[in-house]
């Protein structure tokens, strides 16, 4: 796990959100979003989770693009000129604040790839040695999700098929709104 | 004092991505208080998202690590593998994020179909009349 590729793709991770979030036309700036996800998919393979990468993969760089391209080709693509809105002092007085906090909490937190931080060493072990014996499956982190965890995966099902009633709901044209624009 | 400084500067290089989490995070976060336009809003909402689901997979690598993935099964050495918990964690945490992201878009649509428009003062206008 070499430390400077590492380095180099949180670079690109950085330039590719304030590109994400400084470009003006609309459009462009879900494309660049979606190259975001995708080197953050490159910098999860990078630190060792694979899984994740799959799914950022997909989930991110593909539907999350195409769920944006989908609300801008209903709405408009290009970003009116607007002065900022107001009451904006809790951004300014809080987030200042907030960064501090984090940046006084690093000392706290493990370095970056120590293999006897507290998360590493307390619980992981045992699920890695015991894992391939319980389950007879290879990859561990299937077998957390699909057998140690599986209601939790099973429930979350459920989460995806409210979202998608929410969606339906919302995206509905009735009749009976004539009132609608 | 150039000596604490020093160390301060040490602890923060030590542990580069969560300073990359901290810009993630405040930025996306300073865009969903702050930005008129709602797509914006939700571009912001969806890098907080990423940068958290980023730090958790910071904290799961190891050095000298690979793939949680089991190669011989009679002796596993856990030093050598990734720590599996926070990737499964977060693949929950991806699909939820993105449920999270469709519902809010399709609230920018019918907002949009009501008000025609995306900008937040403009609806303010309309709502204030």
């Amino acid at each position: 796990m070499n430390v400077y590729a590492n380095l180099s793709l949180v670079l690109l991770l950085i330039l590719t959100a304030a590109g994400a979030i400084l470009i003006k036309d609309l459009i462009g700036a879900v494309l660049v979003l979606g190259s975001y996800s995708f080197f953050l998919a490159l910098l999860w393979a990078w630190l060792g989770a694979v899984d994740v990468a799959f799914t950022e993969a997909v989930v991110g760089a593909g539907l999350a693009t195409v769920l944006f391209l989908l609300a801008l080709f209903l709405t408009v693509p290009l970003e009116q000129k607007g002065q900022l809105p107001r009451g904006q002092w809790p951004a300014f007085v809080g987030l200042p604040l907030l960064g501090i906090l984090l940046l006084y909490i690093a000392e706290d937190l493990p370095k970056f790839g120590d293999p006897l931080s507290p998360s590493n060493t307390h619980l992981a072990p045992d699920y890695l040695m015991h894992s391939l014996p319980a389950t007879k499956t290879p990859n561990v982190v299937t077998s957390v999700l699909m057998d140690f965890r599986s209601l939790d995966t099973l429930i979350e099902t459920a989460v995806i098929f409210t979202a998608g009633i929410a969606t339906a709901c919302l995206l509905r044209t009735s009749r009976h709104d004539s009132h609608t624009r | 004092m150039n000596a604490s400084l020093f160390d301060i500067l040490t602890i923060w290089l030590q542990r580069p991505n969560f300073i990359a989490f901290i810009i993630l995070f405040l930025w996306g976060l300073y865009i969903m208080i702050a930005h008129h336009n709602l797509i914006k809003k939700l571009i912001g909402m969806y890098l907080v998202q990423t940068s958290v689901i980023f730090f958790f997979i910071t904290v799961s690598a190891k050095a000298g690590a690979t793939v949680p993935i089991l190669l011989n099964g009679e002796s596993v050495d856990p030093a050598l593998y990734a720590n599996p918990l926070p990737h499964v964690l977060m693949l929950t945490a991806i699909v939820v994020g993105v449920a999270t992201l469709g519902v809010s878009l399709a609230l920018v649509v019918a907002i949009y179909r009501q008000y025609g428009s995306l900008d937040e003062e403009v609806i303010l206008k309309q709502l204030g009349e």
